[in-house]
């Protein structure tokens, strides 16, 4: 598994492009399922069927897109200039090596004017304004290989540090999909009474869209997305921020349906899985925010895994935690009662 | 190609240890004599055809820029400082590989979540950044990395577009990879190869091998500044890439002597290399120690132009390493034996 989160992680697939993906991620889900599908939008949605055919049924979620740019313009010399697609911090980009997907997948860096030409002087961040994409060809072949629209994704091999530690792009939220695998992993040979969806969903780093569509067309009764959370760092604070290694992060909150958040707080002490909690005043910024309010509502969960540096080529999470969510999500599965869930507000 | 393993190597200035060794076994069968002096820097002597007593000084650095591991904190992160002149812009979200043992590591900041509008304006300082090497706490990672050690950037030599390549280190390992090719032909003049040791902090090493080979001329060969991005002023421009070998007339350190620098020039135009004069006025090199070393030493410096210089992925043209190395070497065979004074 660790080596299917180095794969995934080195795939290009930025929000509203994720084909180069869907076949990875399909031929991840077809051990554990009886069938996968790809939607026409880039969902792939792998189907674990109960034997009872009136079963209510289950939905897990991850998203596998990640933020990228596009190209937005050429100049006479032939850089680039570019746009950012999704929440790119641009401390990021001087000097980052990127993937133009023009008519071929070309190679470039990120260059930005020297300091001291720079608007706005040293003391400031560099502004996307100046900066540009060096592919390293003339204007004129730039603009037979490249237009306006192509995605850029970062080229960014992911590695291993040291304890487990890895670090790549798009762990956000490819990490999320590798934790419903160790999920179906444990529930090998194991009957449970409800159809299980997995769902890798596309565009949520753009607004969630994903899987909003997915779940009107599921129509599941319940779902459970995983996301990341923030790593602890030295300079993040303590709010919301979670040490990298202590275990899977439960939420609690507006977002997330009460009879779920407290079944996985319990199964996590009874099975001794690591846990933590957090808490979000409304919005998680994650699918869970649009899936409980899709399709007339469905009760959402949402289990997070610690991640340092979200939204860079760097991207920094533990192993353990990968794990810990996946245990945790197998656990509360066979604990799940979906009578007692429809029913929470009924008396 | 000498290039591609040498930008692979690690040499933070005060640090030069692998690209020494690498260099030494090269040119070891080429020279008569092989010095190293107190601070690490490497000259290879090699004996002239004409017997004229005289001396040339082909010099390139051996180092470049990094960072110092200052400091472990409790949660075992590493702070560190920066060795030679880097940009702190361009340190976020990048690889580097940390100490002897080369333990791999990245340099982080808090996400962008979690920056303030005023944060995120700001260019970042050298001390709110810090490397992760996954280390659990402060024991952990002192088992593995100590204050004092060097930090390189981590960044693949990737040949792209029209012959260019990005690495890390292409100042100045091209003219280390010039010297060690140009070592192997011979010479009218006996010539000394001299690989210095920390250029990038104040040209320390350069001084000790002027003041030891006393040479009556010498040339430094040289990655410099390419800025040649859209929607620069043309007077800020100070070379261009695809352009030929850079001549310097005069920088921040060296007023260069002129009938070299011509010469230089006329030579290329002679023989089609193309080539280019460097055409701002800042920035400096070796040169502008050793042209006053030693009572004074004639000197020149032809520079390959390098994009994004001093960052993890510089960018050269093969086209201008070529000219620079062409260049170089019809000059040291054609005239040497010129009068400059």
């Amino acid at each position: 598994m660790k080596n299917a989160l180095l794969q995934l992680a080195a795939k290009d697939g930025m929000s509203g492009f994720e084909f180069s993906l869907t076949e990875v991620v399909s031929n991840l889900l077809a051990p554990y399922c009886a069938s996968v599908e790809r939607d026409p939008m880039g969902n792939v949605v792998g189907v674990i069927p109960a034997k009872n055919p009136d079963a209510k049924s289950v939905m897990l979620e991850a998203h596998i897109d990640g933020i990228g740019l596009m190209v937005s313009g050429i100049s006479e010399e032939g850089f680039l200039s570019f746009v950012p697609v999704g929440g790119v911090d641009s401390a990021i980009l001087p000097g980052a090596e990127v993937r133009v997907w023009g008519k071929e997948v070309l190679y470039g860096v990120i260059g930005a004017k020297p300091p001291h030409l720079q608007t706005g002087g040293q003391d400031k961040a560099t502004a996307i304004k100046d900066m540009y994409i060096d592919l390293g060809l003339c204007g004129e072949v730039v603009r037979q290989k490249v237009s306006v629209g192509d995605m850029v994704c970062f080229a960014e091999e992911p590695a291993a540090l040291c304890n487990d530690v890895f670090s790549g792009k798009s762990f956000d939220d490819r990490a999320g999909l590798i934790s419903l695998l160790l999920c179906l992993e444990n529930l090998k040979g194991k009957e449970l009474p409800f159809t299980i969806y997995v769902v890798a969903a596309v565009q949520e780093e753009v607004g969630l869209r994903g899987a909003t569509m997915v779940s009107e067309r599921l129509s599941p009764d319940c779902a459970f997305v995983v996301d990341v959370c923030h790593g602890d760092t030295p300079d993040a604070g303590s709010e919301s921020i979670f040490k990298l290694g202590s275990g899977a992060v439960i939420s609690f909150g507006p977002n997330i349906h009460p009879y779920l958040s407290s079944l996985a707080k319990e199964v996590a002490e009874k099975e001794n899985i690591a846990a933590s909690f957090d808490a979000d005043g409304g919005d998680t910024g994650t699918d869970a925010w649009a899936v409980q309010v899709a399709n007339g509502g469905i009760p959402v969960l949402l289990l997070s895994i610690p991640l340092r540096y979200m939204h860079t080529t760097v991207e920094t999470l533990h192993f353990d935690d990968v794990q810990a969510v996946g245990d945790l999500l197998a656990a509360i599965l066979q604990n799940l009662d979906l009578e007692v869930l429809a029913c929470t507000f009924q008396n | 190609m000498y290039l591609s393993e040498l930008v692979k190597l690690a040499g933070v200035s005060g640090n030069e240890n692998a690209v020494r060794s690498f260099i030494k076994e090269r040119i070891a069968p080429f020279c008569e004599r092989i010095e190293i002096d107190s601070m690490g820097n490497l000259m290879a002597f090699k004996k002239g055809t004409n017997n004229c007593g005289k001396t040339l000084m082909l010099c390139a650095h051996m180092d470049e820029v990094g960072l110092i591991v200052s400091r472990i904190t409790e949660e075992g992160f590493l702070k560190f400082k920066t060795v030679g002149g880097i940009d702190p812009r361009v340190l976020i979200s990048k690889r580097v590989s940390v100490g002897a043992a080369g333990l791999p590591g990245v340099i982080g900041r808090k996400a962008i979540h979690l920056l303030t509008p005023e944060e995120r304006k700001k260019a970042p300082k050298v001390k709110e950044l810090y490397v992760d090497i996954g280390a659990k706490d402060k024991a952990d990672a002192e088992s593995k990395v100590a204050v004092g050690d060097y930090i390189a950037f981590e960044s693949a030599f990737v040949p792209f577009g029209d012959g260019l390549v990005k690495a890390k280190a292409l100042d100045d390992r091209l003219g280390c990879a010039i010297l060690l090719e140009l070592a192997q032909e011979s010479c009218p003049w006996d010539v000394c190869f001299a690989f210095t040791v920390q250029e990038e902090v104040g040209l320390r090493g350069a001084r000790l091998c002027a003041r030891r080979i006393k040479p009556d001329m010498a040339l430094v060969i040289e990655g410099t500044t390419c800025s040649d991005l859209p929607e620069t002023e043309e007077r800020a421009v100070s070379t261009r890439l695809g352009k030929g070998a850079a001549i310097s007339l005069i920088d921040g350190a060296t007023s260069y002597n002129r009938k070299i620098a011509q010469q230089l020039y006329q030579l290329a135009a002679k023989h089609d290399i193309p080539v280019q004069f460097k055409q701002t006025a800042t920035g400096g090199n070796d040169a502008g120690i050793i042209h006053v070393s030693a009572g004074g030493i004639v000197t020149a410096a032809v520079s390959v132009p390098a994009r994004y210089i001093h960052s993890p992925v510089s960018v050269i043209s093969l086209k201008d390493y070529q000219a620079a190395k062409e260049l170089t070497r019809l000059w040291i065979q054609e005239v040497l034996h010129a009068d400059f004074a």
